[in-house]
């Protein structure tokens, strides 16, 4: 069900990308595919009444591995917010020195490139 | 192997060392970007021959199972390492002078070698995630190339680049978390062991993902509609790295490896895969037979080109993957030359419009002479490298049984010959109209770059031969069409 939902945000994010003309609102979308693809990398590594993926010595292995939330998942995602907020940083930048040359966010009206 | 590494951290340290001490002085930064191109290029060719994996901070692997993160030489990693690194140190070469004309050299050739680390890696991981890593650092390395003249028209490009771009690192992304939910690892040997090449249903899914994010770096064709305004909008030498080498490693070569590879190749897969080159390669010739923008006429032809390579592939032969291989790297040659000879016209007359040039020939002889070589060599002329790669194609097709496809592959190429005889006619031969009336030879280093190229593209043809082409291109191709013995390779299973 959840994942479900997931799925049904990036479908959100990749509608917005396609179909909208607002500089500013493609950002918004392509953000919301990355958030999408995020929850989906955090939801693989939950696990019911898990706990946090600490080794203290009073615990048993066992007791450890069975309870234990997956937390490779929980890096991946770190690195992958930090590669998304630079591709946004970068996005931004150059939205904004397009908005210096054309005077507009429309990308109807930015057409210079045809062919 | 220990060198492995520094394939990835020699580049990346330079793109961080360069603008520290360089900023206000141009000549010590190009100094030390084409040492650092060239060093990188010797590496590459000490390692012909050579295998290994190299395990990230010492971790190996435990009974089998990789705990860390694998960098892996085999026959495509040295293939590829050689055809960015040689690309890379010529166009460096022709930076010296051409990017004169831009300020903040020194930030150029940090983004520059930035992009080459991040190519490197991605040729050199072995793991699913680093791999997205790698291919995200040349892609915003790319990114920012793309608009580095902050005029209008790259601007818009690199937007457009940006958000397409974008989209296809995430869909690549989403693929590359499917697998971890499914086999719970991301090392590209285990997957492959547990994936196996029996395909379900929520394998094709990952599939279908990978192929459209990569298919969209790659600009195949329903996923192309970036490449003609990105490449052609960037500084020449980085034009020639684009369509030379970005598209083909973070495209074609992560495809590649991942179907072969990693979830092992299927008809299904296969069929699919030759279809996409095959449409890849007639409608990027058809559109760039209309175009009058030098630049934009060469970026369809890419499209093109790298059709031929994805429909060898798709073929799926050792023959067939050999000759795409082989493809592949006179592609990067005469294309980066023709891209450097295109920024050489713009840099003495000022303009791409074809109707604006003529008479080339006589004012520039370097620059005409090599780019008719460079044009002979893509339209697959006998005695030039693109012949013999277009040939073998051919060949493996009809070996291969897929007459269709081997009656378009021929086709397409006569397209390409009508079209680069158009390009020729119009640019080098014939009046001059008023934009070459005044133009002039380029300078020096630029001249070197575009004659070290177009030699190449003549001794190119000569890595069919059996001594070269059983120590450097056959290896490549075992490790591609041996597919799932990926995994006992690395793993030692």
């Amino acid at each position: 069900m959840l994942y479900a939902l997931c799925f049904l945000l990036f479908m959100v994010g990749l509608y917005g990308v396609l179909v909208k003309r607002n500089l500013i609102k493609i950002i918004i979308s392509l953000i919301i595919m990355e958030s999408a693809v995020n929850v989906f990398i955090v939801m693989i590594g939950y696990r019911k009444n898990g706990i946090a993926p600490i080794l203290n010595k009073t615990m048993e292995h066992q007791e450890f591995i069975r309870r234990t939330v997956d937390p490779l998942p929980q890096a991946l995602v770190l690195t992958a917010i930090v590669i998304g907020l630079g591709v946004t940083a970068m996005t931004i930048a150059i939205a904004m020195r397009l908005y210096e040359r054309y005077g507009t966010y429309d990308i109807q009206e930015i057409k210079r490139l045809k062919g | 192997m220990q060198m492995i590494p520094l394939f990835v951290a020699i580049p990346l340290g330079a793109a961080f060392f360069i603008p520290m001490v360089a900023r206000k002085r141009p000549r010590v930064a190009d100094t030390l970007a084409n040492l650092t191109t060239l060093a990188l290029l010797l590496m590459a060719i000490s390692v012909i021959g050579k295998n290994g994996v190299y395990w990230m901070g010492g971790w190996g692997p435990l009974k089998h199972i990789p705990l860390g993160i694998d960098l892996v030489l085999d026959g495509v990693s040295v293939f590829m390492l050689i055809t960015i690194t040689l690309i890379s140190f010529l166009v460096t070469i022709y930076s010296i002078q051409y990017m004169d004309k831009f300020t903040a050299k020194a930030r150029f050739y940090a983004l520059f070698l930035l992009m080459v680390a991040g190519m490197n890696g991605v040729a050199l991981t072995g793991d699913l995630f680093n791999l997205y890593v790698f291919l995200e650092i040349a892609s915003i390395a790319s990114y920012a190339l793309v608009a580095f003249g902050c005029e209008h028209e790259e601007l818009e490009a690199s937007f457009k680049y940006l958000v397409l771009g974008s989209v296809g690192s995430t869909l690549i992304l989403f693929g590359v978390a499917m697998t971890y939910a499914v086999t719970g690892s991301l090392n590209m040997a285990q997957v492959s062991a547990m994936i196996g090449g029996d395909l379900k249903p929520i394998h094709l899914f990952i599939v279908a993902l990978f192929i459209s994010g990569f298919g969209l770096k790659a600009a195949l064709v329903p996923f192309h509609a970036w490449l003609p305004d990105a490449h052609p909008s960037a500084p020449a030498p980085i034009s020639a790295m684009l369509s030379g080498v970005l598209i083909k490693t973070i495209g074609v070569y992560a495809m590649a490896r991942v179907m072969f590879n990693v979830v092992g190749m299927t008809p299904l897969i296969s069929y699919v895969l030759m279809v996409l080159g095959t449409i890849s390669m007639i409608v990027g010739v058809l559109l760039a037979m209309g175009q009058d923008d030098i630049k934009r006429f060469l970026a369809y032809s890419s499209i093109s080109q790298v059709g031929y390579v994805v429909l060898a592939m798709g073929i799926g032969t050792r023959f067939a993957i050999a000759a795409g291989l082989f493809h592949l790297i006179n592609h990067a040659v005469f294309k980066s030359l023709l891209f450097l000879n295109s920024g050489a016209i713009e840099y003495a007359t000022g303009t791409r419009d074809l109707n604006k040039m003529g008479g080339l020939r006589e004012k520039m002889p370097v620059t005409g002479t090599t780019s008719f070589i460079g044009s002979m060599a893509i339209a697959g002329i006998p005695p030039f490298s693109g012949f013999w790669s277009k040939l073998f194609i051919i060949l493996a097709a009809i070996q291969a049984q897929r007459y269709g496809f081997a009656t378009w592959a021929a086709a397409v190429s006569v397209l390409t010959l009508a079209a680069f005889m158009r390009l020729q006619r119009r640019a080098f031969f014939g009046e001059p109209r008023e934009a070459s009336q005044t133009a002039k030879e380029v300078p020096g280093t630029m001249q070197a770059s575009m004659i070290g190229l177009a030699v190449l593209c003549i001794v190119m043809g000569f890595l069919w031969l059996p001594q070269a082409r059983d120590t450097f291109l056959m290896p490549a191709a075992r490790v591609l069409q041996e597919g799932l013995n990926y995994a006992s390779n690395i793993l030692g299973m």
